[in-house]
């Protein structure tokens, strides 16, 4: 029997694919309650997967944290309650839809381009591991340096309002980011003597805060002035996304490529990758002025470029056993309990179980379609409970979510804290997009930047001594002059006119 | 008949009718929660879920456990030793409670805590990148010693870390200023590596078994385990004696630990399914598999080991100007 067909029947194994099944349904239910992640997810499932064949635990993990990362996205666009930093990225435009009517049109397109994505990731994964893993190990702070900078960068373009306004809510962002001891130095900022403090400020809870409990003071506050989203029909609501690819076929390409290789950064990673694909979308977008309104485009780019991140970070791990998220970090360590020790070898010491894994892989994605569409038409109805109910069912949710991802009554003090102040903004058209980015990214920055001084000596110059971070770093450079150099441009041709 | 002499007959009515001795219900009776004071995903996490899951058959109750994180670990740390102290809560300690007393984060030490056992230690090592020039320790040392200060960079974990700690120890046992080597620090050894392949620092003194995949793939080199014996995964990498004389020797440990003054019969208890859990198969092949290193400490031994880590670390805190 050839290699191929031998891992096809490791794969086809009733077994395996009951396990596959129940794991899909276990990941969709973890990633659709709000706080908890598909960290948690495959946190969970390690000690069952103990028990388990080499092939069905890899299919349990692979299978249950594809299903989460996309289910995270449906508290996101219903409730406006983001699973992930990732999802952050375009919950605006997913709520924005749901209560324009549009949510199952909006929750279709993230379960498609998701699966694409993630096959795009999968096969990319298959064909070219051993050189984007090399390229991985080129990466040191200087590159990720300006990576992040980069990822910050995109604030400006995704905040919907004016340039200073944006800028307001990221250095919130930043200044949040800053508290506790989580920074280079190791020593507390912020703190006021707090215990709880010292751990700085968790992103689920602030995220939760900002987007969902705000919303729900709004609502008390103006009533129904944002009127009450409508039970809609989830009919042809995966027939209408052939018309959407249609509509945006090369967004599609561009967000499952720069998913997939900011993926296979060990130190970047799909919280990145959506970001900066959302902006990229906005940036070369013909109607840039839809974006954050309940516009699909970003959702197209942003979704795709989130999954193909996280097939992604498969790359390192499986050629040189280098973690690229947490959730590989997980699996690094389950790949050595089922004596698939992570290496260039396993390529070709270990044909068959590597192949069974694509396969596995390919087919988690395509067991993503049916078992998200039964997920989205079972938390749609969610949405024929009238508003009067419904805000306290996300109140609860919210203080649930809190709770959940640090186990203390501290993560709900923050949610509410982060609730009000979400409000308060939004009350003075500051964007809450650009806040999430300076939380979720100014740490990395802060780390690379630092770690590089002390590599360097305090030689600002080394910033652009490696080719690659030269490279990234003009690059940059000239994303900020953009505008400018554009204006003088304009200016020029009117004066010559 | 009052109420008081009710209920003691009850008790005998009841444990004839059960068939054991003590009046009241046999401990566990309820779940019991198991907090681990790092995230959900890491290795600490993995040991207490795998070690949860063998105590809960051991025990006939589930042992649930709960991801307390934050502040160095010192949020879980607190936790488990402010927990109610009746047998239901247990928890992971790491080496870090011998650490962050010493940086003034908390006053919480070992000695808040009951050690019932020690379950796992994983020694310190010297890792370096394939295409580094140094082919031993001491070639290493004798860089570090001749050159000036920064030729050599190390990485691995956070400002004030275990590893950093581990690496100013061995300096200081080598005779060496701690200044010589500036440490860069990083989220975790995984990071530390990848950013000494990619030619950022020159080494990193984690253990051994973070860098097996780098190792196994000829991309990192191990020059020296910080332990007493060389270590089974690793049969060829020397012993830091071996390699350079120095008697500095550090492991990372994890123990199950209680809060204080818990009932005796629940101590027993716990003590004797934690033996069992340790020594049933399928905890000794995940850890071999994993490449965690096996290690048991009774309650006792544990709590030596503790203590000698404390004032160890606190000594190489002090003398580098990290303690407060």
């Amino acid at each position: 029997m050839s290699v191929l067909a031998q891992s096809f029947a490791m794969v086809f194994d009733p077994q395996v694919l009951l396990v596959m099944l129940l794991s899909g349904a276990f990941g969709l239910f973890v990633g659709a309650i709000p706080g908890l992640t598909a960290t948690m997810a495959t946190a969970l499932l390690v000690p069952i997967t103990f028990f388990m064949e080499p092939i069905a635990a890899i299919a349990s993990i692979v299978t249950a944290s594809a299903m989460a990362i996309f289910s995270g996205d449906i508290p996101g666009a219903l409730l406006r309650i983001p699973g992930t930093p990732a999802s952050a990225a375009y919950v605006e435009d997913s709520y924005r839809m749901t209560r324009a009517g549009r949510g199952p049109e909006a929750l279709g397109a993230l379960l498609v381009f998701s699966v694409i994505g993630g096959i795009f990731g999968t096969i990319v994964l298959i064909v070219a591991s051993p050189i984007l893993a090399e390229m991985a190990l080129k990466f040191s702070s200087f590159e990720y340096f300006w990576l992040v900078l980069l990822g910050l960068s995109a604030a400006i373009f995704v905040s919907p309002g004016s340039v200073p306004r944006g800028l307001v809510a990221l250095i919130i962002g930043l200044v949040a980011a800053s508290v506790g001891m989580d920074n280079p130095t190791a020593e507390p900022r912020f703190t006021f003597g707090n215990l709880d403090l010292l751990g700085g400020i968790s992103f689920i809870p602030a995220m939760i805060g900002l987007f969902a409990l705000a919303e729900v003071f709004r609502y008390f506050v103006h009533g129904h002035k944002l009127g009450a989203p409508l039970r809609p029909s989830t009919k042809g609501m995966l027939r209408s996304q052939i018309g959407v690819l249609r509509r945006y076929p090369k967004q599609m390409l561009r967000g499952n490529i720069t998913g997939t290789l900011i993926g296979a950064l060990p130190g970047a990673g799909a919280d990145i990758a959506a970001w900066i694909s959302y902006a990229m979308s906005k940036r070369f977008s013909r109607e840039p002025e839809k974006f954050g309104k309940g516009h699909v485009e970003g959702l197209v780019e942003a979704g795709a470029s989130n999954n193909a991140a996280v097939s992604g970070a498969w790359i390192p791990a499986l050629v040189f056993g280098i973690p690229g998220d947490s959730i590989t970090a997980i699996v690094i360590g389950v790949l050595y309990i089922k004596g698939m020790n992570p290496g260039p070898t396993i390529f070709i010491n270990q044909a068959e179980l590597i192949n069974a894994l694509f396969i596995v892989f390919l087919l988690a994605n395509l067991l993503m379609i049916p078992l998200g569409w039964l997920a989205i038409r079972a938390s749609t109805t969610i949405l024929a409970v009238p508003q009067k109910i419904l805000m306290p069912i996300i109140t609860l949710f919210c203080i649930v979510g809190a709770f959940a991802i640090t186990n203390s009554v501290f993560g709900i003090i923050l949610m509410l804290a982060f609730g009000v102040l979400g409000f308060l903004m939004e009350e003075n058209d500051i964007p809450i997009a650009p806040a999430i980015l300076g939380l979720v990214l100014g740490p990395l920055l802060e780390q690379h930047f630092i770690t590089s001084m002390i590599k360097a000596d305090g030689n600002l110059l080394s910033f652009f001594e490696r080719p690659i971070a030269a490279g990234l770093g003009i690059f940059t450079i000239l994303v900020w002059c953009a505008p400018l150099i554009r204006r003088i441009l304009i200016r020029r041709k009117e004066a010559l006119t | 008949m009052n109420r008081r002499a009710v209920l003691p007959l009850m008790a005998a009515a009841l444990s004839l009718g059960l068939g054991v001795a003590p009046a009241m219900a046999e401990y566990p009776e309820r779940p019991i929660e198991m907090i681990v004071p790092w995230g959900a995903g890491g290795g600490t996490d993995a040991v207490g879920r795998i070690f949860a899951q063998i105590l809960q058959e051991e025990l006939g109750k589930p042992v649930n456990v709960v991801n307390r994180t934050g502040g160095s670990g010192v949020v879980g740390h607190s936790a488990i030793s402010r927990a109610k102290p009746d047998g239901y809560t247990i928890g992971v300690m790491t080496i870090e409670i011998d650490m962050m007393h010493w940086q003034g984060l908390t006053d919480l030490t070992y000695k808040d805590f009951d050690i019932l056992a020690l379950v796992n230690a994983d020694p310190g090592g010297i890792m370096v990148a394939e295409d580094a020039p140094w082919k031993d320790a001491a070639a290493l040392r004798d860089t570090i010693k001749a050159d000036p200060a920064g030729t050599v960079k190390a990485s691995g974990t956070g400002q004030g870390g275990i590893w950093h700690l581990n690496l100013l120890g061995w300096l200081m046992s080598e005779g060496i200023p701690v200044t010589a080597v500036p440490f860069v620090p990083s989220q975790g050894a995984a990071a530390g590596l990848t950013d000494m392949v990619a030619g950022g620092v020159q080494m990193v003194p984690s253990s051994l078994a973070e860098g097996r995949s780098l190792i196994d793939a000829k991309r990192v080199r191990a020059l020296a385990s910080m332990s007493d014996e060389r270590q089974s995964l690793f049969p060829d990498t020397p012993t830091l004696k071996e390699a350079t004389g120095s008697d500095w020797k550090l492991a990372v440990w994890r123990a199950i630990a209680a809060p204080k003054d818990m009932p005796p019969e629940a101590r027993a208890k716990l003590i004797e399914a934690i033996e069992k859990a340790y020594n049933s198969d399928a905890y000794q092949n995940f850890m071999k598999e994993r490449g965690f290193g096996l290690r048991w400490a009774g309650p006792e031994e544990a709590t030596q080991i503790v203590a000698a880590d404390d004032a160890s670390l606190g000594d190489v805190m002090k003398k580098a100007g990290l303690a407060k």
